[in-house]
C-alpha cells in the first residue's frame, strides 16, 4: 500500500560536488513498510519557488534496524539543488513505496552482477543487500567519468566483490562499464542495471548477445509516480506502459532496445 | 451534509468536488490515499473507441507552478473499459463520469452509444479540446459550428447527463458553450489546458515528442476564473470549473466565478489527499460564513 507521510531529515552527507546522501526516518516513528529494492519514492520539494512536482528518487538502501531510508539525490537541476541544499531536522513529505522491484534468480547458485553508472548505483546498493540476505553472492560493477563520481564504495563492498570502472581511469579500469574485464573473465546467469541511458542499452546489448537475463531500471520524467498521468510511458512489446507503476525495473526482452 | 450538494442537470452530487479527466487515472490509483467515497464525482481518463498509444515519450514538461502535458489520449478503448475497469470502479459511492474524446463525430457517437448502457455512468464529458491529437480533439472545441455539431450528434444518442469540455484555446469562448448549449448540452466543464511549449536552451530541442502541449496548475488559474466567470454570464446551464485548483479557496474563487461544481486536475500529482483538503476547507468556510447551502455561493459575487 502506498502512503504519504513526513519525514525528518537524519543527515545529509555531501559525497561529492553533485551528490548527496540523505538519511531519513518517519516523523511519527511509525515502522517503515516492506520495500523491495528498485522502489522509490516521490518527495515534495519545500524551498523551490520554480519546483512544482514532487521529485522521484530511488531507494539507495533500507536500515530496518534504524528505520532509515537513505536517498541519494544528483543535483541536477532546481528540485534536487533544495534538496541536496536540506538541513538535518527538517521535514520532507514522501510517497512511498512506488513502482515495482528488481527479481531475485530462482536459485542460490546463480551468480549475478550488479551494474551502476554515476547515480544509478542507488538501486544497486539495497538490491545487493537483499541478494546477499537471501543467500546469493552479488557482485557490483560501478562506473563513473572520473574517481570522485563512483560513489559508497565501502557500502557496496559489504555486500560483495566491487569491480570499479572509470572513463578517465583515475580509478579502477580505463574505459565504460561494458569494458570491464570481469564481464569476459566471469559468467553471469543475471544482471542488473541502473544508469544513463547508454550505459543501459549497451549492458543490456551484451547481456542479449551472450543470452544472460538482465534486468534494468528506467528513470522515466514522471508528473504523478504513481499511474494517474501516464506521463513516464516507455515503449514496450506491449506498447507504452508507465514507468512508475509497470517498472520502473523492466526485464530487457520488454523494452524495444536491443539493436 | 446536504448543504454540499450541487445539482449539474439531472445530476446531484454530494458535494462540488470532483476530479479532472487525465489526472486522476480511473480513480483506484488515488484509493490508498482518500476515501474515493467522498467525492462529489470522479471524471475517468479520457476514452475513445478504440484503443490509443497516445503520444511518444517525453510527454511532460515541468514549468513555473505547472506543468506541460502530451499524453495524447493513451487509453484502452471503451470496450476494454467496459469489461474491465468500469467493474472495478463502479460501486464506489460517487458520481463515475466518463470523458470521451474522438477523431470523427461517429466517433463520439459510438462512444457515447456504448455507455449509455452503464447503469452506474450517470453522465458523460464530451472532450472537444484535447489540444494534443493530430484529429479531432480540440479542432471540435475551437469552431462554434463543429462543437454545435458533435454536441448534437451524441445528444440524440446519448440520454443521460451530458457535459460538454470547452477548450481555453479559443478568442470567444462563450461563443463555444452557448453553441452547445442550443444543442442541449446539459452542462459546460471549463477549461482543458493551454496549447503551450517548452524549449531545451541546452539541447536547443522542444522539450515534448510533439513540440506543443498543453498547460496545466495553477499558472492558468486566473484565466480559467476568468473564463469561468464569463460563460457563467452567458448560458444557463451549469457550468463545472477547472484550472489550477491547489486548495479550498481555490475552489470557492471557481464556485464564485459562477461553478456549480469543481475538478481538482494538476494538483493531485503534488498531493494526492488535495481533495479531501479542498473538501474540508469548503466545509469549514461554509461554517465560518454561515452559509446554510454551497448553491448560495455559485456566481454570488
Amino acid at each position: 500500500m502506498k502512503k504519504m507521510i513526513d519525514f525528518e531529515i537524519l543527515s545529509n552527507e555531501k559525497l561529492n560536488d553533485q551528490n548527496h546522501l540523505l538519511k531519513i526516518t518517519p516523523l511519527n516513528h511509525e515502522k517503515l513498510p516492506q520495500i523491495y529494492p528498485g522502489q522509490f519514492v516521490e518527495i515534495y520539494v519545500p524551498n523551490s519557488k520554480s519546483t512544482f512536482l514532487r521529485r522521484p528518487i530511488s531507494i539507495n538502501f533500507v536500515d530496518e534496524s534504524q528505520n532509515t531510508l537513505w536517498l541519494l539525490i544528483q543535483n541536477v537541476g532546481n528540485g534536487t539543488a533544495a534538496l541536496c541544499a536540506s538541513k538535518i531536522g527538517q521535514k520532507l513529505n514522501i510517497i512511498f513505496p512506488l513502482g515495482n522491484s528488481f527479481t531475485l534468480p530462482d536459485n542460490q547458485n546463480k551468480r549475478t552482477l550488479l551494474v551502476g553508472g554515476g547515480v544509478g548505483i542507488a538501486p544497486m546498493l539495497f538490491l545487493g543487500k537483499v541478494l546477499k540476505n537471501n543467500g546469493f553472492v552479488p557482485e557490483f560493477l560501478l562506473g563513473g567519468r572520473s574517481a570522485s563520481d563512483v560513489l559508497q564504495i565501502d557500502e557496496f563492498e559489504k555486500f560483495g566483490k566491487t569491480n570499479i570502472t572509470t572513463e578517465d581511469g583515475s580509478l579502477g579500469e580505463k574505459g565504460f562499464v561494458t569494458h570491464h574485464s570481469v564481464l569476459a573473465k566471469q559468467h553471469y546467469d543475471k544482471i542488473y542495471a541502473c544508469g544513463p541511458k547508454p550505459m543501459m542499452v549497451a549492458i543490456s546489448n551484451y547481456a542479449y548477445v551472450q543470452n544472460i537475463e538482465c534486468e534494468v531500471s528506467l528513470e522515466n520524467m514522471m508528473a504523478c509516480g504513481f499511474g494517474a498521468c501516464l506521463c513516464c510511458v516507455e515503449k514496450t512489446i506491449r506498447g507504452n506502459v508507465c514507468v512508475c507503476t509497470e517498472g520502473p525495473v523492466f526485464n530487457i526482452k520488454e523494452l524495444t532496445w536491443i539493436d | 451534509m446536504d448543504r454540499l450538494k450541487v445539482k449539474i442537470g439531472n445530476l446531484e452530487l454530494k458535494n462540488p468536488v470532483m476530479t479532472a479527466s487525465g489526472t486522476f487515472g480511473y480513480g483506484k490509483e488515488y484509493a490508498d490515499f482518500i476515501d474515493l467515497n467522498r467525492l462529489g464525482g470522479i471524471v475517468v481518463k479520457g476514452t475513445t473507441l478504440e484503443a490509443r498509444q497516445g503520444n511518444d515519450y517525453p510527454r511532460m514538461a515541468e514549468t513555473p507552478s505547472g506543468m506541460l502535458n502530451a499524453v495524447g489520449l493513451q487509453n484502452k478503448g471503451a470496450d476494454y473499459f467496459i469489461d474491465h475497469l468500469y467493474p472495478e470502479i463502479c460501486d464506489y459511492d460517487t458520481n463515475i463520469i466518463v470523458n470521451v474524446s474522438g477523431s470523427t463525430i461517429d466517433d463520439y457517437v459510438r462512444c457515447a452509444e456504448k455507455l449509455v448502457a452503464l447503469d452506474k455512468i450517470p453522465a458523460i464529458e464530451l472532450n472537444i479540446s484535447c489540444p494534443n491529437v493530430k484529429e479531432g480533439g480540440m479542432s471540435f472545441g475551437i469552431s462554434p459550428k463543429a462543437a454545435a455539431e458533435v454536441t448534437k450528434a451524441v445528444r440524440s444518442a446519448y440520454t443521460k447527463t451530458l457535459i460538454v469540455k470547452l477548450s481555453p484555446n479559443v478568442t470567444d469562448i462563450t461563443e463555444i458553450a452557448r453553441a452547445v448549449e442550443a444543442e442541449g448540452a446539459d452542462s459546460v466543464s471549463l477549461v482543458n489546458t493551454f496549447l503551450g511549449m517548452a524549449i531545451d536552451a541546452e539541447k536547443r530541442k522542444p522539450v515534448l515528442s510533439t513540440i506543443t502541449g498543453g498547460l496545466s496548475g495553477p499558472c492558468i488559474k486566473p484565466i480559467a476564473l476568468r473564463m469561468v466567470w464569463q460563460v457563467f454570464h452567458t448560458v444557463k446551464i451549469p457550468v463545472i470549473g477547472m484550472g489550477g485548483i491547489s486548495n479550498w479557496k481555490d475552489a470557492i474563487e471557481f464556485i464564485l466565478a459562477g461553478s456549480s461544481a469543481i475538478q481538482v486536475g494538476t494538483y493531485n500529482f503534488v498531493d494526492p489527499t488535495i481533495t479531501m483538503k479542498i473538501l474540508d476547507g469548503i466545509e469549514s468556510y461554509l461554517d465560518r460564513h454561515h452559509i446554510q447551502s454551497i448553491n448560495e455561493l455559485i456566481g454570488n459575487l
